[in-house]
Parts: structure tokens; C-alpha cells; sequence
């Protein structure tokens, strides 16, 4: 059918295996593209060791955004502090598996901003954010 | 010299013709359907060619130039004005003010006539229908000098609330700024009426003409308004340049917007004096061969006969909506067709209007998606973003049918 929208985007619009929230969360982040309307949370919960135990995200927006956070929060679970943290977008895109251009690239790292600055410091976070 | 208005219908077949990019694949084997005038248009051959013929032959910086070609450049830079202020109707061509776009035009309104008029205490009224572009400027000017904005409220059926417009008038706003034609309803406002009830108030009214001067008849003197903003970009010509129309004792007594060269009539190292209209608002080398573009965009609408294209729009629009409704899921903005020119932005079921356009673009449908510079409308509508598509001389109805055929697809991936 279409490149961008293969079975495994629309699958995981359209039947997200990570949604909801975590009430109580070790990390927790939301952030919005205001430019498209997408928004995205997401809640970690980390055990003692900093492993990513349970995660979770909710929001609303394009179908590469939802399908992009699903698949993210799925792939942090296990995950220590420090893979999380040097997880990069190219990482992301090849999970994806579709070409995108500038502005869906946009809707496709939203999750990924807003799982970086959940768990990184404020100044650490924009070292981290520039180069996204 | 009037602008010729012939109820002709147009020969879109012809048109086409004149706009060489409707002739490319976008991808291969497949057409582009541009649906995106609202946000650009596409240019005709006649403008394009009167710009690189002006580079090839005539080009030199306007004014002062003593040498023939700078007066060959001045006078088609000049000639260019008066065929702009002929095609709304200005009784001057010192009237018309050259920016950047209908954005700048608007900033020079505000900056210059604001800040010369505007206080605390004093109102300034816009309405929920405006673009980013009649908004901002108000808000960044009333953070500084402290007046406040009202909006005039929209009805249920997305047109102006003509009750509440009047209601807020009694306020004595100073300034009332309002679009004719609303980029995302596609409504078209009765702007004669809010111009006579706005001065009656007492106010200064702006009429943000960016949607409606490519599209109908526009004339300042019958609609008795102050000051109108419009792009060249979207009515055929090149981007980087738009005017201001302005009363002439207004734009007189208003200070410069903008300082440099052009604009002053003497310099000295403590002090300068302005010069007269339209120079004093136009500091800087201008855009002169897009001055010349706009002056054929003009000459080619007003070949065609801005009646005409206001014909053809209104069958386009209202074929376009007939058809859309008969999609499922599809919900589109604004009011009736007879109160809307051509533009129907939509939202359809469930899907993301990102991702109706990316799937609409692989079948060569060129529509816009997201807020279209109207957050606040878009935010009293309850809708993060909607799709757009937007008509002009050029489209056709078997254009409608791409787009209805896209959407059919979109369904298919969503359902």
C-alpha cells in the first residue's frame, strides 16, 4: 500500500501494546509538537539497579507519533539509565523502518524527546535535545 | 484605468496552460493536484516571464538613478504600484505601500498607526477567525503599551457574530481588524457592514485582505475601509512582496515604520526628516523585480476578470463540498458555500490530518495539515489540527476527484 503507513505503524496505531499511564512513576514527562497537535507522556518505572522495570505512554496525534511511542516505550523496558540515555534517533528510525522527511521526522522523535527529557537532567537535556 | 470585469467564465483548460508547473509528475507517472493555494499559488508564465525579462533587460536599483536604465527600472518599479492600486480600487498610488507580505503590511499598521494611537486603556478588536498574522502583532505591541484585545466571536455556523461584534463596538475600540476571508472557514465576511458599524464606533478599521484580494472583486473605496493588507504571492505572483493600502490622512500622519535610506528626505548626523508617501514607509533597496511580478499577476487576473474567478470558485466549492460530505468521516469547517470562497478544511474520523496529507501527497494531492496560523480557532473548535484544501483558477473538478479518491484510500489504510 504505502511505505509509511506498513502494517507495523498502522498495527501499532491502531492497537498500541504500551498505552496508559503509571500511577506512581519514577520518571514521567509529557510534551507536545504544537505545530500538529501531537502530545505525548510518558511514565518509567526503575528498580533499584536503574532498569527500566514497567513503562507506559499516553497522548494523541498522526499515526508515525502514536506508532513511534509505542514501539519506544516497549524497547526501554529492561533498559538501564544509561542505554536509555545513549538510545539515539537513528536507533528509533531503523525500528521504525520507513523514510520519513523533515517534518514527519519531527512526528517520529517526539516520543524519543520526551523520554529523554524525563530522564535526563535540566542541563544535561539540552546538550541532548540539540542534537536531535 | 478601471479594471475590466467580464462575467466570462473561465477557460480553465486555457489557464492551465499558463502554469508550467501543472505540468510536472510529482512522482513518476503521477500529476501534481494542487490544493494549497490558500497557502501559496502557483505562478502563470506571463509573471514568470515578466520577471526574468525585467532581470535580462531593464534591471537597475529604483529612484535617483540618472541613467537610463534606472529610470527604465524606476518607471516599471512605479508602474507596477499603479496597477496594484488600480486592481483594489485606490485612488492614489501613493497609497499603496510595497512590504514584504500582508504580515509585514499588518506590523507596519501596528507599529506605525499603534504606537502613535494606542494606550492604556484603549481596546483593539480582532476576531477568532483571524490569521497568526492579524494577532501577533496586536499582542506583541499591547504587552508593551498595555491596551487590551477583544475577539469578536464566531456562530455556530462559523460566520461572524454580527450581535456581539456590534455589542463590542460600544466598547470604542480604537482600531477594528478583521479578515475578509478566513484561511481556514474559508467565510467570507461582510466587510462593508463591519467597516460602516466599526466607524460609526468611531474606530480605524483593517481589513487582513490575504484570502480575498486573489479571489474577488476587492475595492477600498466601495467598502470604505482604512487600511488592507494582501500578498502578491497568493494571487499569482512572486513571494517576497505585498501591499499596504492606506487612507492617504492616516498614512500622512503616521510616523515611519521602518528607518534607513529611501524614506528620509534629509539626513544629518543628529537628526533626519521623513519623505512623502509611499517612500517614507518603504526604507531599503525594495523588491523591485517582484514588483514588477506583482504588476503582471494583477494584469493577468484582471484579464481573466476577478468576477470570473469568483464565478469558478464558488461552482468548485460548492461541487467540493457536495462531495466531501458523501465521505464518511469526513467533517468540514465553515459556513454554507454561498458564504465561503475556496477553501474547505476538514477533519476525517479518526486520522491525523499529517497523515491524511501523506497519504493524499503519494497520489500527487498537494493539501495542507495542522493549524494553518490560526491556533486560536483551531483551539475554540476543539481540534488540534485539520486538513486543507484550497481552490483557485486553476482547479478543476476532476482535481475534486483526486482528492475525494485520496481520501477513499486514507480510509482503506485507517479503517
Amino acid at each position: 500500500m504505502d511505505d509509511l503507513y506498513r502494517e507495523q505503524i498502522i498495527d501499532r496505531y491502531k492497537n498500541p501494546q504500551m498505552r496508559g499511564n503509571l500511577d506512581p512513576h519514577d520518571y514521567s514527562y509529557e510534551d507536545d509538537n504544537p505545530l500538529c497537535g501531537d502530545r505525548i507522556r510518558m511514565d518509567l518505572r526503575v528498580d533499584g539497579e536503574g532498569r527500566v522495570t514497567e513503562a507506559a505512554f499516553s497522548g494523541e496525534g498522526c499515526a508515525i507519533s502514536q506508532a513511534s511511542a509505542d514501539l519506544l516505550t516497549e524497547k526501554v523496558v529492561g533498559m538501564s539509565m544509561d542505554e536509555v540515555k545513549s538510545f539515539t534517533k537513528d536507533e528509533l528510525i531503523e525500528m521504525l523502518g520507513i523514510d520519513l522527511g523533515p517534518v514527519r521526522l519531527k512526528c517520529a522523535l517526539l516520543s524519543l524527546k520526551v523520554l529523554k527529557a524525563g530522564v535526563y537532567g535540566l542541563d544535561e537535556l539540552e546538550e541532548e535535545l540539540a542534537a536531535l | 484605468m478601471a479594471v475590466p470585469q467580464t462575467l466570462d467564465t473561465l477557460d480553465v483548460g486555457a489557464i492551465r496552460k499558463d502554469f508550467p508547473i501543472l505540468k510536472r509528475e510529482i512522482h513518476e507517472g503521477v500529476p501534481l493536484v494542487y490544493l494549497d493555494s490558500a497557502a501559496s499559488s502557483q505562478k502563470p508564465e506571463q509573471v514568470i516571464r515578466a520577471m526574468s525579462r525585467f532581470y535580462e533587460t531593464e534591471y537597475a536599483n529604483v529612484h535617483r538613478g540618472i541613467y537610463t536604465l534606472a529610470e527604465e527600472a524606476t518607471a516599471a518599479f512605479e508602474s507596477a504600484r499603479e496597477r496594484v492600486g488600480e486592481f483594489v480600487g485606490a485612488e492614489s498610488s501613493r497609497q499603496i505601500i510595497f512590504t514584504r507580505n500582508a504580515t509585514e503590511a499588518i506590523n507596519l499598521v501596528s507599529n506605525s498607526w499603534g504606537r502613535a494611537n494606542l494606550g492604556e486603556g484603549d481596546l483593539v478588536l480582532l476576531t477568532e477567525m483571524e490569521h497568526h498574522s492579524n494577532i501577533v502583532p496586536w499582542q506583541m505591541l499591547a504587552s508593551e503599551l498595555g491596551f487590551k484585545i477583544e475577539y469578536a466571536p464566531i456562530t455556530d455556523d462559523h460566520r461572524i457574530d454580527l450581535d456581539s461584534y456590534g455589542d463590542l463596538l460600544e466598547r470604542q475600540p480604537k482600531l477594528v481588524g478583521f479578515t475578509q476571508m478566513s484561511n481556514v472557514l474559508g467565510t467570507i465576511n461582510p466587510v462593508a457592514e463591519m467597516a460602516e458599524m466599526a466607524h460609526a464606533a468611531g474606530a480605524v478599521v483593517l481589513v487582513d485582505g490575504a484570502q480575498s484580494v486573489p479571489h474577488m472583486v476587492v475595492n477600498v473605496a466601495e467598502l470604505d475601509i482604512d487600511f488592507l493588507a494582501f500578498s502578491a504571492h497568493k494571487m499569482c505572483g512572486p513571494s517576497g512582496i505585498g501591499a499596504l493600502y492606506g487612507r492617504r490622512e492616516l498614512l500622512e500622519e503616521m510616523p515611519p515604520f521602518m528607518g534607513g535610506g529611501e524614506m528620509i528626505k534629509r539626513v544629518q548626523f543628529d537628526a533626519f526628516s521623513v519623505t512623502e508617501l509611499p517612500s517614507k514607509f518603504e526604507a531599503g533597496t525594495p523588491p523591485i523585480a517582484q514588483a514588477v511580478g506583482f504588476g503582471a499577476a494583477v494584469d493577468y487576473l484582471s484579464k481573466l476578470g476577478m468576477r470570473a474567478i469568483r464565478q469558478h470558485e464558488q461552482e468548485i466549492i460548492k461541487r467540493a463540498l457536495e462531495q466531501l460530505e458523501e465521505v464518511p468521516g469526513v467533517r468540514v469547517l465553515g459556513p454554507a458555500a454561498e458564504h465561503k470562497g475556496g477553501v474547505a478544511a476538514f477533519t476525517f474520523a479518526d486520522a491525523h490530518p499529517h497523515d491524511v496529507a501523506q497519504i493524499l501527497d503519494r497520489r500527487g494531492v498537494a493539501v495542507r495539515a495542522g493549524h494553518h496560523c490560526a491556533m486560536p480557532l483551531h483551539e475554540k473548535l476543539g481540534l488540534p489540527a485539520t486538513t486543507r484544501a484550497s481552490f483557485y483558477l486553476y482547479n478543476t473538478p476532476e482535481d475534486i476527484d483526486s482528492l475525494i479518491e485520496g481520501l477513499y484510500a486514507v480510509r482503506e489504510v485507517f479503517a
